[in-house]
């Protein structure tokens, strides 16, 4: 018997609606108290692509995708044929009764399904019949896993926001299939859910929701945006709970969200209104990225706060929009042309994209610059397990502004871009402040401290060296690395964001293997000195990352020159999460090699 | 004996609203057109502190810097001025915001979002200082360049121009005026309507680049400017607190034009007929014009009703950047109430 350590796989057409039957069996399992997540590998397309679903169930806590699913739910015609072949060894297949499997196996309990006639029973008008003949797989899977039914319906309710018709309708064709499967099948399959206390006091959420929440609770006031996959759904959801947490007694908005007509507008709004006080963001992908690259470097020049999110997934060029990548590392850092890095935040579970959501504003007018918080379509898109999201533990940070009473109080005598503090970071005065000597002029061209224009080469690298020493400030401040030492370990390894679950699971296969290994995982840009320390303390460091290039292992051996050689790249980019036993491998091959 | 200088009814001084010195070449139009904006600033009175100067690039969109010093500005990329206007007219809705721009930066790289802003109706004062040519590339064509226009490194301009009048009625803009460098009276009182004017209010004016494309022949220069110069009305700004005792007047040649504040520009009729409350005529008028040797100039276009982004997006009165910190994060418990519906 197999308990609560499976993959399944969900093979549809898209458009067919069936992420809420996927949904409620991944809820379901959750409210049973074991750890589940879903991968959605989805087409850029409306309907009629393969789509599939895994769902991987974890007695150990992993949350990482699996190579191979032990049980496959067939639902498309045209993928079934490889679908079934990839199955693993000894699993199981429920297909659609009226369907011929292409291709039989041994080593594979078939279990065909009745789906037609279930839809039929059902009532269901033709509108609603292919959702409908969705839940016929829910029923049978629970009746197989033994997934408890009050949980599907808990989940169902979930799903359609408590109305009760809807969940009637798709819960009635749950039971009757689980009905019709306790008649008619044998239970044969070794694979069960049982309840387990893994998951108390935690839900289900996508990373998109949460970055939405954390802008909004970081105190977000102007949105700019325009539509680009994965991105969006940020934007829906500000769209969503902007009006019901920050609407005015009659009704009026504390903020603004503005459809751009493409994302060079995007930015530009965004960084009038950075320039003129308020906290504004925008979300997008590559492309979208791409074309924020100049004024990307205007806000870096011209020191005006501003946030992008980047949910990044498959370039270059329009790559492929539904499937995730860590690839944007080196694009994002160095966005712009001349010199100047980005500070970058990279959240790796659904509470840092809340907890970046505001520390994203706070750092951007801290620092007077550009925040991009990269995160991809695997953290943005999918659900994962969370606790309940924390109340921001600090007051807005607003960074340097001076009032018109405090320029009253120092006798209006201020300079736009002198070093007052030490730290790279100046004052700067809002459009509207009511003094005479506030105003100053904002450029992109060379200025000197007193925001004048200047050609001269003293002002200009006067200034660029005081954007360095901001960067550097900035690494003093920015989220620091998630270490975890284990005492003799000679191999480090060096992951971020979406890699993390891969990475976790993946060393405890290593230290089976007899390869103990030591964690660090990076939150931001720029680097920082607890990473040379870490690279020290290891022998051989390995940068886990979903990209080819190995983008953010490059950054690295410039950040710590003496120790490149001993930095390796563990990079791949196909489209979907990195998975354990991949990354297994390749540290397991690298070892190899280093000692023959 | 020293003499005070006269003050406006802030107690400022016109030296109040100078800039830095200009390092335009000698006789641009964009010279003019800043004393003009001086001047107009200082005789409406407005509040320096309360003005956001934002501009593209270019010789237009460097002219900031020459007038009002004691106002924010921001000089920021090509084309790009518009979507810098509309994000910090939208958080800050008390801003007097002046848009600046040319020809190339409104007309060639900015056409789409000169087009969107206006779409939307941004409020705020639209300027295009309009002389056909890149003036701090050497002279290259602009999309508002002369047909059979003489390119500098050999050929003629066989593509033609774009009126930018004509796309901004087209694109729903609610002010829309014509005028000249060389014309500073008309285009102050046009100028001071626009800043009355609720939305978008937009003023092409041409002015002429004495460097590169100042010839006789060009359509964009001062010597085509007055020669063909065609105003519509003779043109009189009365501002809402203004005490004179109007005058009468003969009905039929006189008409008054209510904007959005109460003041009013008066017109009074010189030629022909011509209602700028008639979005037809007005498009038909520059359809016309493309045909003919004339340079019609005045107020074009104009609508009071449309109503602006920021009213669009039903923004609270407050401007967004005055809202206290405690008033942008939402409480503990409503983080808590989104927490439980989650579980």
């Amino acid at each position: 018997m197999v308990v609560n350590d499976f993959s399944i796989t969900i093979a549809t057409v898209n458009g067919s609606g069936s992420q809420t039957a996927n949904n409620t069996v991944l809820r379901a399992i959750h409210k049973m108290g074991v750890t589940v997540s879903g991968k959605n590998i989805f087409p850029s397309n409306i309907q009629g692509l393969p789509t599939w679903f895994t769902i991987r169930v974890s007695k150990d806590g992993y949350l990482a995708r699996r190579e191979q699913a032990e049980i496959l739910v067939a639902m498309n015609r045209a993928s079934f044929k490889e679908d079934i072949q990839q199955l693993a060894s000894g699993g199981i297949c429920l297909y659609p009764m009226d369907e011929q499997p292409p291709v039989m196996r041994e080593d594979v309990t078939f279990y065909p399904m009745p789906v037609q006639d279930l839809v039929a029973q059902s009532g269901a008008d033709a509108k609603l019949r292919p959702y409908v003949a969705n839940m016929v797989y829910v029923g049978i899977l629970a009746y197989l896993l033994q997934i408890d039914l009050q949980e599907i319906e808990a989940g169902l309710s979930h799903h359609f926001n408590g109305k009760q018709k809807a969940v009637a309708l798709n819960y009635a064709t749950v039971t009757a299939a689980y009905d019709w499967a306790a008649t008619h099948l044998t239970q044969s399959a070794p694979f069960r859910v049982e309840r387990m206390g893994l998951t108390d006091g935690t839900f289900m959420v996508d990373g998109n929701t949460a970055a939405a929440l954390g802008a909004i609770f970081g105190g977000v006031q102007f949105v700019a945006w325009y539509p680009i996959t994965p991105s969006t759904s940020i934007v829906d959801n500000l769209s969503e709970y902007l009006p019901r947490l920050r609407q005015d007694h009659d009704g009026k908005a504390s903020y603004a969200i503005l459809q751009a007509e493409d994302e060079l507008a995007v930015i530009g709004m965004v960084v009038g209104a950075g320039w003129a006080g308020a906290r504004a963001m925008t979300a997008t992908s590559g492309p979208g990225l791409s074309l924020m690259a100049e004024f990307a470097g205007y806000a870096y020049f011209a020191e005006i706060p501003a946030v992008i999110w980047d949910v990044q997934r498959m370039g270059p060029s329009t790559g492929l929009p539904t499937r995730t990548a860590q690839d944007d590392i080196l694009a994002a850092y160095t966005l712009g042309h001349g010199d100047g890095r980005h500070v970058c935040l990279i959240p790796g579970s659904m509470a840092e994209c809340f907890e970046f959501g505001g520390m994203a504003l706070d750092l951007a007018e801290r620092l007077q610059t550009l925040v991009i918080v990269l995160s991809d379509l695997d953290l943005g898109l999918n659900l994962w397990p969370t606790k309940p999201f924390a109340f921001p533990s600090q007051p807005l940070d607003r960074g340097k502004v001076l009032s018109a009473e405090e320029l009253t109080r120092v006798g209006g005598g201020w300079k736009r871009y002198a070093d007052v503090d030490g730290d790279g970071v100046c004052y700067r005065t809002l459009p509207g402040t009511e003094h005479p000597a506030a105003g100053y002029f904002t450029r992109g061209t060379g200025h000197n401290q007193a925001a004048g224009y200047s050609e001269r080469p003293d002002d200009w690298s006067a200034n660029l060296i005081r954007l360095a020493k901001k960067h550097d400030h900035a690494r003093t401040i920015v989220p620091g690395p998630v270490v975890e030492l284990v005492e003799g370990a000679e191999v480090g390894i060096i992951a971020y964001g979406t890699s993390d679950p891969a990475v976790q699971e993946a060393r405890d296969l290593l230290a089976a293997a007899g390869v103990p290994t030591s964690y660090l995982r990076l939150r931001a840009l720029p680097l920082e000195d607890r990473l040379v320390s870490f690279i020290r303390q290891h022998r051989r460091l390995y940068v886990v990352e979903n990209n080819l290039d190995g983008q953010m292992h490059g950054l690295m051996q410039l950040h710590a020159p003496s120790d490149a050689a001993r930095i390796i790249s563990i990079a791949k980019c196909d489209g979907l999460p990195l998975t354990a036993d991949w990354i297994r491998a390749a540290v397991l091959q690298h070892e190899a090699k280093g000692q023959s | 004996m020293t003499t005070t200088p006269p003050v406006n009814k802030l107690g400022l001084s016109k030296a109040d609203y100078n800039g830095s010195p200009s390092t335009l070449c000698n006789g641009c139009g964009h010279y003019a057109i800043a004393n003009v904006i001086i001047n107009t600033a200082y005789e409406l009175s407005l509040d320096p502190t309360r003005i956001a100067k934002i501009s593209g690039i270019g010789c237009s969109s460097k002219s900031p810097a020459y007038f009002l010093g004691q106002s924010h500005s921001i000089n920021g990329l090509h084309g790009r001025m518009p979507s810098l206007a509309t994000g910090a007219t939208t958080v800050n809705r008390n801003l007097v915001t002046i848009g600046v721009s040319g020809d190339g930066d409104t007309g060639s790289i900015g056409l789409g979002q000169f087009k969107h802003l206006l779409r939307r109706n941004v409020d705020m004062v639209y300027l295009i200082e309009n002389n056909g040519v890149y003036g701090l590339t050497k002279g290259q064509l602009s999309a508002t360049a002369d047909l059979g226009q003489k390119i500098r490194h050999g050929g003629l301009n066989e593509t033609p121009p774009l009126d930018l009048c004509l796309e901004a009625i087209i694109a729903g803009c609610g002010f829309v005026a014509r005028s000249f460098a060389g014309d500073p009276k008309q285009l102050q009182t046009l100028l001071k309507a626009a800043f009355s004017h609720r939305g978008t209010a937009v003023l092409n004016i041409l002015s002429p680049c004495v460097t590169f494309n100042n010839g006789p022949d060009s359509t964009k220069s001062y010597v085509w400017g007055k020669e063909h110069g065609l105003p519509l009305h003779e043109l009189d700004f009365i501002p809402l607190d203004h005490d004179e005792i109007r005058a009468d007047y003969q009905p039929g040649d006189i008409r008054e034009v209510a904007l959005h504040d109460g003041s009013v520009v008066r017109l009074k009729k010189i030629g022909q007929e011509y209602d700028p409350a008639d979005r037809m005529a007005a498009i038909r008028l520059l359809e016309e014009e493309r045909a003919g040797q004339t340079f019609t100039t005045g107020l074009l276009y104009v609508n009071e009703e449309r109503r602006t982004l920021v009213e669009q997006a039903q923004l609270m009165d407050l401007p967004l950047v005055q809202l206290p910190d405690e008033r942008l994060r939402p409480s503990q418990d409503a983080l808590d109430m989104i927490n439980a519906q989650f579980m």
